[in-house]
């Protein structure tokens, strides 16, 4: 990992744009990764403080409906929340699993995917995906491209937020404000490489303590993310506070992609948006091609049966 | 701490009981992780909740609160039983062989020499059997009835598992588990350390509770280890250093303390406390008190303390009760004894039982200071804040001062941590408006004082005009001026006994070993001696090496006492002076001196040989089993209920109404009248802190009101249920002294337990949140708690009373 | 490839957002962008070493402030972080200390010496002076009152017990020894701190 690592020649991708970045200075630059580690959770939330002061994020003082949760869920002003869960095995041993849940830096970011204002969202080389949003018009696709999601829409502001990884800090050589003050090291902070290998190490951990289902959650859905997990009970992702087993960027945002992508002038643009959205009414049932610069607006997908349900697991997270 | 955090990582068994260590010390638990993924060590949690602490634990225990002492008794009893101590040690490092006096006895739960009419102890049979050399008779065959070991194992035999299993409401195989635990530390290369909080000093019992894990520990050998020690995780940043600077009723710094009225002769004061060897040519240093107390008058009264006038020893205030804590205080404060009361960084409307009695008793003050940088509930006792505080002001004639003042962040100084370390620290900014540091708010009243005193005359004038103040810039005395005067200074040249010079007139005192009864040193905290020498302010060093590998950061800041970071050291070595093992190396002799990873806690010349033992503080050189007359309440740790019980009696000693509860706790008569039966508050509540919160401060920090915005309390789905309570329903916690309103959190995390055959549902009740500040307004928790405190500490029984829960 | 939409995103999508982004499709999108990492909050600030004022374990922290204690400037702390040369914390910290900048700059601080009169249900601002005097006042006559040098049974005690003092855990060790030295030479026993709470 070098500390400048994230400069002007090193935007891997951006949203709206097909534009080619600068690519010759990418020396060194290293994939970085956020690893969390469960079983080594307190839920003290000294994350969720350390991640508030760093970016200057106060919410609002809000409420306890019961739960050990506050905020109770990820705000424009909240980019992280620990979700506390009682899980009681088949034996009514009872385990207190306590998830940090914030953006996960897809490989394959839906956010960006789906994201119409060109530049409002990029890649780093070093797997960073943040939001710049200077240009971001406030539509809320990006929420939609989310398979975990984390994007909100600021009412202030009508602008997208969320964890940035602490690109500012990681740009200055540091890590990110979480990973610094995590009291019990549950959450690291290294290259991609590091983190993997300290996640098998800690999964081995794990097995030998009796957690013979440990394991490492970085979903292939999205191409891995550059924050992973290491959960005692890999196999259930669920009890996790819904950590979806298998996030897949929806398939509406492909379909919009390839709406809106050969779009040249506003007459079509309206046109085209009307006609995109009565097809989304009717739900997606066709899947868009690998390559979305051959689709054309009108005829960009062909049929997938799998994605008819639009009840599936995503939808009924607190 | 005995030991320190960093220590923590080299134990083998954490046992967090009696705390919540992920809760309250969250950075320090880290070194509870680092032991379990560097010695594949194992946490265990005993707690009434399944815990923060329990969610990283390997092995979680439930138990009713205030009953850690059976729990705790059974374990020696199973130790001994089955033979899984540590022989080598117990025999030479304790007082296991020495021979108790005929006369002393235990019947029917009281200890001899109880008088049920004052509630005391006369402890004369509590003590050892003492020869014609003055020294304690002994067996070190441990057969003798009457040695320590043989009595230890008599009273607690009747900690039988049944016993354990029926008052704790702990299942069997739970406590069958934690115990094999445990015993596997017995052996030399296994080490537990035992982290505890409040949550055993606020029993009426906690002091006892405490000791009871002192000698489990003794009984494993695992006192003066590396990852071994009974280790308190103290609550304030600085509570450590106010504790050893004697900023406590009866005290003086250096755990010195004040006389009692009858102590009228200097001398037989200052035996009384210089204590001698109970067993031969043992170190027992306190016997060199009169060179604390001699340099501390020095400090504080200069060239007026001469041996002419006893070192000014009628200038100090003497004690008509056995000491002035705050339940007495508040009690008197009652009765309308006290006129003044100062509050300098304390909230006490917040931080004592009995809110209404509080309340009633602030309002027959004439006068209240409080010193804050906040604005707290305490300062404000008068305002009406509705349904949280619905007094009406018109009716309270007490003056309330408001003085604001700075917070660490705008002074220099130092602190003290749990693990004894004394940290230098620096401002950053000034502080807001007219804020000032309380050393300041302190020399302005002094010295008004001091003019008053000298133009008018007064009430017996002479400590005032006379007290030192030894500060360049008088109204402004600085930190470090203090730091040096607590450190020490010779007055005169000081030499040892061969006439070598150790230090010269005028120097700063390398270390409390230069201090002298003569007058020729003048020192301001004994234990704080070496803190800032002729080599400057070692609390300052920042050199954070790690020489052996093993957490010992000897030049991190400073420790007291002399830097030592294990207390004890001596015990990590056999008894001929090698290390127990290779892994629990910690100091060791060379075959000149004692040498190792950490400053020896030993004369560092005398051979093992020489037998001393490794408890130089102890008359006996050893870890007491037997405390002697050093606790209210017996020498063995015994049962109590908590004066609120949920089951009304005392399985233990069902038919003694004496032996209920603590005979010898701090009660008043006019309170016992507020003590509930279980018959009309049936459930057994239990107060604790948020790890987002720190006691009253941090609703004034927004991003920690964020964090946990509203009051709630947590009940059991068992309770939820019978009384059809819901996750976040709103729910009433009422106890014989008031009620709070709060959102119920409906959790698996407590479970019903069956305590002598009854049902008992256990209640926890956070103690954040009050009417001041930016979270959500509530009634303040100790609305609830009763006003009746620990035997030995006066600490109120925070942990365990009696309360109904009600759905609004 | 298995793809899934939720009604939820579904509305999502056809929620809030639509006009700008509309506009934005409309041909007004802005220039193709460049990233823009936020600015380093931390650059040229003044670092202080200090210890958590909360709990017992002392992490280290750093203290950042705006301002280089020139002379015409008043410093401000701004951010703080943990110190990772502590030997405990290592630059963690927890809830409390990640937040502690919060405390710091309180909208409770108190700024002004107070008093509230007998009766009153109001906080009137005073000056130092006025308060010391009046306290200092109030002492000396309570101490001149009810000072014991003697007691029923004719032992000098030279104490002073209608007055009492608490002192804070939380301040220094300078600040409780002098504050001990202080409460001491009165004659004042009733004297605690928080260790026995």
């Amino acid at each position: 990992m070098r500390g400048d690592q994230i400069n002007l020649q090193n935007i891997v991708a951006r949203s709206a744009s097909n534009a080619p970045s600068p690519q010759i200075r990418d020396g060194g630059v290293e994939e970085v990764t956020k690893l969390i580690d469960v079983s080594r959770c307190i839920g003290c939330k000294a994350c969720q403080v350390a991640c508030s002061e760093w970016n200057d994020l106060r919410d609002e003082v809000g409420e306890c409906v019961g739960v050990y949760d506050n905020p109770l869920d990820l705000t424009p002003n909240t980019w992280e929340v620990m979700r506390f869960n009682e899980y009681e095995d088949e034996q009514g041993n009872l385990e207190w699993l306590i998830r940090k849940d914030n953006c996960m830096h897809c490989e394959e970011p839906g956010c960006l995917e789906a994201c119409p204002a060109p530049g409002a969202i990029v890649k780093y080389a070093n797997g960073i995906v943040d939001f710049n949003s200077e240009h971001c018009i406030g539509c809320g696709y990006c929420v939609a491209g989310c398979p975990f999601d984390i994007p909100r829409i600021s009412e202030k502001d009508e602008k997208a937020y969320k964890c940035t990884l602490c690109s500012d800090r990681v740009f200055h050589g540091l890590e990110p404000a979480c990973v610094k003050s995590c009291p019990t090291g549950s959450i690291m902070f290294g290259t991609r490489e590091d983190m993997h290998e300290l996640a098998a190490a800690r999964t081995d951990f794990l097995k030998g303590r009796g957690y013979e289902k440990a394991g490492i959650y970085d979903p292939a859905g999205v191409g891995g993310t550059h924050v992973i997990y290491v959960l005692q009970h890999a196999d259930k992702p669920e009890i996790y506070g819904n950590l979806p087993e298998d996030p897949r960027i929806s398939p509406m945002v492909d379909a919009w992609k390839g709406v809106t992508k050969p779009l040249m002038s506003a007459a079509v643009g309206l046109a085209a948006l009307t006609g995109f959205f009565h097809y989304a009414i009717k739900g997606p049932k066709e899947e868009p091609e690998d390559d979305p610069d051959e689709r054309t607006a009108t005829a960009a997908v062909r049929t997938d049966e799998e994605s008819a349900s639009p009840d599936s697991q995503e939808g009924d997270r607190p | 701490m005995t030991n320190h955090w960093v220590d923590i990582r080299n134990a083998n068994l954490i046992l967090s009981m009696g705390g919540n260590s992920a809760e309250a010390h969250p950075v320090g638990f880290r070194w509870v992780m680092e032991a379990k993924y560097r010695n594949n060590a194992k946490l265990v949690t005993v707690d009434p909740r399944f815990t923060r602490t329990g969610a990283v634990a390997d092995f979680t225990a439930e138990i009713r609160t205030g009953t850690d002492i059976i729990f705790l008794g059974g374990l020696i009893s199973h130790l001994i039983e089955t033979d899984q101590i540590q022989h080598e040690y117990v025999r030479n490092y304790t007082d296991a062989a020495l021979i108790v006096r005929e006369d002393f006895g235990f019947h029917d739960g009281l200890f001899t020499g109880f008088e049920p009419v004052t509630g005391t102890y006369d402890k004369d049979t509590w003590h050892y059997e003492i020869n014609d050399e003055g020294f304690a008779r002994r067996d070190d065959t441990l057969q003798h009835p009457r040695c320590v070991y043989q009595l230890m194992r008599k009273h607690y035999s009747r900690y039988t598992l049944d016993m354990v299993e029926t008052v704790c409401g702990m299942p069997r195989h739970k406590i069958q588990r934690i115990w094999d635990m445990v015993a596997e530390t017995a052996v030399p290369g296994q080490t537990m350390t035992i982290l505890y909080a409040l949550g055993w000093t606020q029993h009426s019992i906690g002091s006892q509770i405490i000791r009871a894990a002192a000698m489990v520990q003794l009984l494993l050998g695992n006192m003066g280890m590396v990852g071994g020690g009974v280790n308190a995780l103290r609550g304030h940043s600085n509570i450590q250093g106010l504790t050893d600077l004697g900023l406590l009723s009866n005290l003086l710094p250096g755990y010195m303390s004040l006389a009692q009225a009858e102590e009228q002769d200097y001398r037989e004061y200052i035996e009384k406390r210089t204590r001698e060897p109970l067993l031969p040519d043992e170190v027992s240093y306190w016997r060199h008190y009169e060179r604390f107390h001699v340099s501390l008058m020095k400090a504080w009264f200069g060239d007026a303390a001469t041996e002419a006038n006893n070192w000014c020893y009628d200038w100090l205030p003497k004690l008509s009760e056995p000491l002035y804590d705050v339940l007495h205080t508040f009690h008197r404060m009652h009765n309308g004894e006290i006129n003044g009361y100062f509050c300098q960084g304390f909230n006490p409307l917040a931080s004592f039982p009995h809110k209404a009695k509080i309340t009633e008793s602030l309002s027959k003050l004439k006068y209240l200071v409080v010193m804050d940088p906040l604005a707290t509930e305490t300062s404000e006792f008068w305002k009406n804040y509705g349904e949280y505080n619905p007094v009406n002001p018109e009716e309270i004639q007490t003056e309330v001062f408001s003085l604001p003042t700075t917070c660490f962040a705008e002074e220099d100084g130092a602190i003290v941590n749990s693990a004894r370390w004394l940290q230098w620290h620096w401002a950053a900014a000034p502080p807001p408006g007219e804020a000032r540091p309380d050393v300041e708010i302190m020399a302005g009243l002094f010295h008004r004082l001091q003019y008053m005193y000298r133009e008018e005359g007064g009430a017996f004038p002479d400590p005032i005009l006379n007290l030192t103040w030894y500060y360049r810039q008088p109204a402004f005395p600085g930190p470090s001026e203090l730091a040096r005067e607590y450190n020490g200074w010779a007055l005169r040249d000081v030499y040892d006994e061969n006439r070598n010079l150790v230090c010269r007139a005028g120097e700063q005192l390398p270390d409390f070993g230069a201090l002298r009864d003569d007058g020729s040193t003048s020192c301001g905290c004994w234990i704080f001696s070496g803190s800032w020498t002729e080599e400057g302010n070692q609390m300052a060093r920042r050199d954070n090496s790690d020489p052996y590998g093993i957490g010992m950061t000897l030049g991190w800041a400073w420790a007291w006492p002399v830097n030592r970071r294990i207390l004890y050291n001596r015990a990590s070595a056999r008894p001929d002076g090698t290390p127990w093992t290779r892994e629990k190396a910690l100091i060791w002799w060379n075959g000149t001196r004692w040498v190792g990873a950490d400053i020896p806690d030993f004369p560092k010349q005398s051979p093992p040989s020489a037998g001393l033992g490794p408890f130089i503080m102890n008359q006996t050189g050893r870890g007491q089993l037997f405390a002697r007359d050093r606790m209210a309440e017996g020498p063995f740790p015994e049962h109590y209920e908590p004066f609120e019980s949920p089951i009304g009696m005392n399985p233990l000693n069902p038919d003694n109404p004496l032996a209920k509860n603590n005979p010898a706790a701090r009660v008043f008569e006019e309170d016992r009248e507020n003590f509930a039966t279980f018959e009309e508050f049936p459930h057994a509540a239990t107060t604790y802190r948020l790890t987002e919160h720190f006691h009253f401060w941090t609703t004034h920090a927004l991003l920690n009101a964020i964090m946990q915005p509203e009051k709630f309390v947590e009940i059991g789905t068992g309770l939820a249920e019978e009384l059809g309570i819901e996750r976040g329903d709103r729910v009433r916690v009422v106890s014989k002294r008031g009620h709070v309103d709060a959102v119920a959190v409906v959790t698996k995390r407590i479970r019903t337990l069956q305590v002598a055959g009854k049902t008992v549902h256990q209640v926890g009740i956070p103690l954040h949140w009050g009417f001041k500040g930016v979270a959500k307004k509530a009634h303040l928790t100790n609305e609830l708690t009763p006003f009746v405190g620990d035997a030995n500490t006066q600490t109120p029984e925070f942990k365990s009373f009696l309360v109904r829960v009600e759905k609004l | 490839m298995t793809l899934r939409v939720t009604r939820r995103q579904f509305f999502k999508l056809g929620a809030a957002g639509m006009a700008t982004s509309s506009m934005a499709m409309m041909g007004f999108a802005p220039e193709p962008a460049v990233a823009s990492v936020r600015h380093f909050k931390l650059t040229g600030a003044k670092i202080t070493r200090n210890n958590c004022t909360y709990c017992s374990v002392g992490c280290g922290l750093l203290l950042y402030s705006r301002g280089d204690e020139s002379i015409n400037n008043v410093d401000d702390i701004y951010h703080v972080e943990g110190d990772p040369d502590h030997p405990v914390s290592r630059g963690s910290l927890c809830p409390k200390g990640a937040g502690i900048l919060d405390f710091i700059k309180s909208r409770s601080r108190l700024s002004h010496p107070m008093v509230r009169e007998p009766g009153s249900s109001e906080w009137k601002r005073i000056s130092w002076d006025e308060a010391l005097d009046r306290i200092a006042r109030h002492m000396k006559n309570d101490r001149d009152e009810n000072f014991v040098t003697q007691d029923e049974n004719g032992n000098t005690v030279n104490h002073w017990l209608t007055a009492g003092f608490l002192a804070a855990s939380a301040s220094s060790n300078e600040t409780g020894y002098l504050t001990h030295k202080v409460v001491r030479s009165l004659g004042m026993l009733a004297f605690d701190n928080q260790a026995r709470v």
